[in-house]
């Protein structure tokens, strides 16, 4: 009973952090956003809230929170409520599976660093990020606006698109690793042993699906400003509107966490068996993490301030005679090697 | 035709070849020129903090300038008033007192001097047409306000304080060099 207890309270402070974490970080990332977009365009970037402008996410917040929460009179009104719900609370939730660290040992308790080691971890995943695309599709079309369905369609048949691609680039990891607990995935990948080395091809595919799946800058089609106004979002304003855009953040935050886990090692860096201390080499490991997080945020921010956008044509043409063969290929190249190694 | 600038290129409809088709050659080449400006030295001016310099030219807020003893020039006799194309000068003339010489430098001075700053065009015709050096318009910016009755300044406003003199001496050089 007493030990049930220990484990809760540790595992609901996980909750926590991960979560007061996670919205942290999103915040930031609009901050993080405007700065690398500045600074890539000889410009400055926010500086007057605060010094160097870090305290500009708090100064829009606030903001969001004193505008009009305006719902159009012709809209479905539970509808329109509910979809920016559901865009950030699937967006929050898929943060719950990463494996944030190695095991640590608290009050004589061995914890992962981890909220849930589900056994269809990779699943779930891609599962939640499936019902993420409802958040933008009943949105859109509860507005009862025409810019915002076209975001709506835009927004679901891209993300349909590229969600066969990116299952098809993880799958070539699951056959590697023979599970589908992100924590196996990560365990297996012990000090240099990444598995972006053996699945490059898989990496690029899974890099280019997940800024899709993000609506980033090349793929942001479903809220091209230039020709829906805002997209899905269009009719929406104070922290609905915020919701939206944060539950963007977020989603980026973790797949970045995600890239990171899955390609990249997690919290594995080299040379970690000369460091004994278990707790220590764990923290490094949460450290080295959200190192590569952020390098991989910034490459998307890069990304997004480098290209344009692509045609509605030429993002299905990408994804479906490009990338799901590329992926199949990947796949089945590395399924005949795994079987002809055994 | 001959072409304007070296700058055209032909248009051909060619295939495009593997390593444009799988696009990532060109992305990189893109995140490359991106970087490239990261570590560029910003164009920004942060305003406030930071001044860019003004032409000697430059035509701002006036200034009502004081003689050496501390007196105001300005005899309000009104050449500013009928030279200014915009109407934005008026003024009262009142006659100088006993005991008021440190503060007028002649008899008759100006006891109320008002330009509107909404109406004035800073086109600098005051500062010509006075015979008495006493309007200057300065590197000074006329800022912004919340109300159009602050923007006409009286002369409160306008007389240079005695003990922090504006200098006007490029100006005084470029009114030279016009005659």
């Amino acid at each position: 009973m007493n030990v049930d207890t220990t484990y809760l309270i540790i595992k609901s402070l996980m909750v926590l952090t991960i979560f007061g974490i996670t919205l942290l970080i999103a915040t930031y990332l609009t901050y993080f956003e405007r700065k690398v977009a500045a600074f890539l365009q000889d410009r400055l970037g926010p500086d007057r809230a605060g010094p160097f402008g870090i305290l500009q996410p708090l100064a829009d917040a606030g903001k969001m929170f004193f505008k009009e929460d305006f719902i159009p009179q012709n809209s479905a009104k539970s509808l329109f409520i509910l979809g920016p719900g559901i865009a950030m609370f699937t967006a929050l939730l898929t943060g719950s599976i990463i494996p944030w660290g190695p095991q640590i040992t608290l009050f004589g308790e061995t914890f992962d660093f981890q909220i849930a080691d589900i056994n269809v971890g990779i699943l779930f995943i891609v599962g939640v990020v499936s019902i993420g695309v409802y958040g933008i599709m009943i949105g859109g079309w509860a507005s009862n606006n025409k810019y915002s369905l076209f975001g709506a369609i835009r927004a679901s048949s891209q993300m349909i698109s590229y969600e066969l691609a990116m299952g098809l680039s993880i799958i070539a990891i699951v056959m590697m690793t023979g599970s589908l607990s992100l924590k196996d995935i990560v365990a297996q990948q012990h000090g240099m042993n990444w598995n972006v080395f053996y699945q490059p091809l898989g990496f690029i595919i899974f890099l280019v699906s997940a800024l899709a799946e993000c609506n980033r800058a090349p793929f942001d089609l479903a809220e091209c400003e230039s020709e829906l106004i805002g997209g899905y979002h269009t009719e929406y304003s104070s922290m609905k509107l915020g919701f939206f855009l944060f539950a963007e953040y977020i989603n980026m935050f973790i797949s970045c966490a995600l890239i990171s886990s899955l390609y990249f090692g997690g919290y594995n860096y080299p040379f970690m068996d000369m460091v004994s201390d278990p707790t220590v080499q764990g923290l490094i490991g949460t450290a080295v993490l959200f190192g590569k997080i952020f390098f991989f945020i910034f490459l998307f921010m890069w990304i997004r301030w480098t290209l344009p956008r692509f045609r509605y044509d030429q993002l299905m043409h990408l994804g479906w005679k490009m990338l799901i063969p590329l992926a199949i290929a990947n796949m089945l190249v590395s399924g005949a090697v795994i079987l002809f190694n055994q | 035709m001959k072409p304007l600038t070296n700058r055209a290129k032909q248009v051909v409809n060619k295939e495009m070849t593997f390593s444009e088709k799988i696009y990532l050659p060109a992305v990189l080449g893109g995140l490359k020129t991106t970087m490239s400006h990261f570590f560029k030295k910003q164009a920004t001016v942060r305003y406030p903090e930071e001044v860019r310099p003004f032409s000697d030219v430059f035509r701002g807020k006036h200034v009502l300038k004081r003689d050496e003893s501390g007196a105001e020039r300005c005899t309000a006799c009104g050449l500013c008033a009928v030279a200014c194309p915009a109407e934005a000068i008026t003024m009262v003339a009142a006659e100088r007192k006993k005991g008021e010489e440190s503060l007028y430098r002649e008899e008759k001075y100006a006891e109320t001097y008002e330009i509107n700053m909404l109406r004035c065009i800073f086109c600098g015709m005051c500062e010509e047409a006075c015979p008495k050096e006493a309007i200057f318009l300065t590197t000074e910016i006329t800022p912004a306000n919340y109300d159009r009755s602050n923007f006409i300044y009286g002369k409160d406003k306008l007389v240079e304080d005695v003990n922090h003199r504006t200098d006007i001496t490029t100006r005084q050089a470029h009114k030279n060099l016009a005659k």
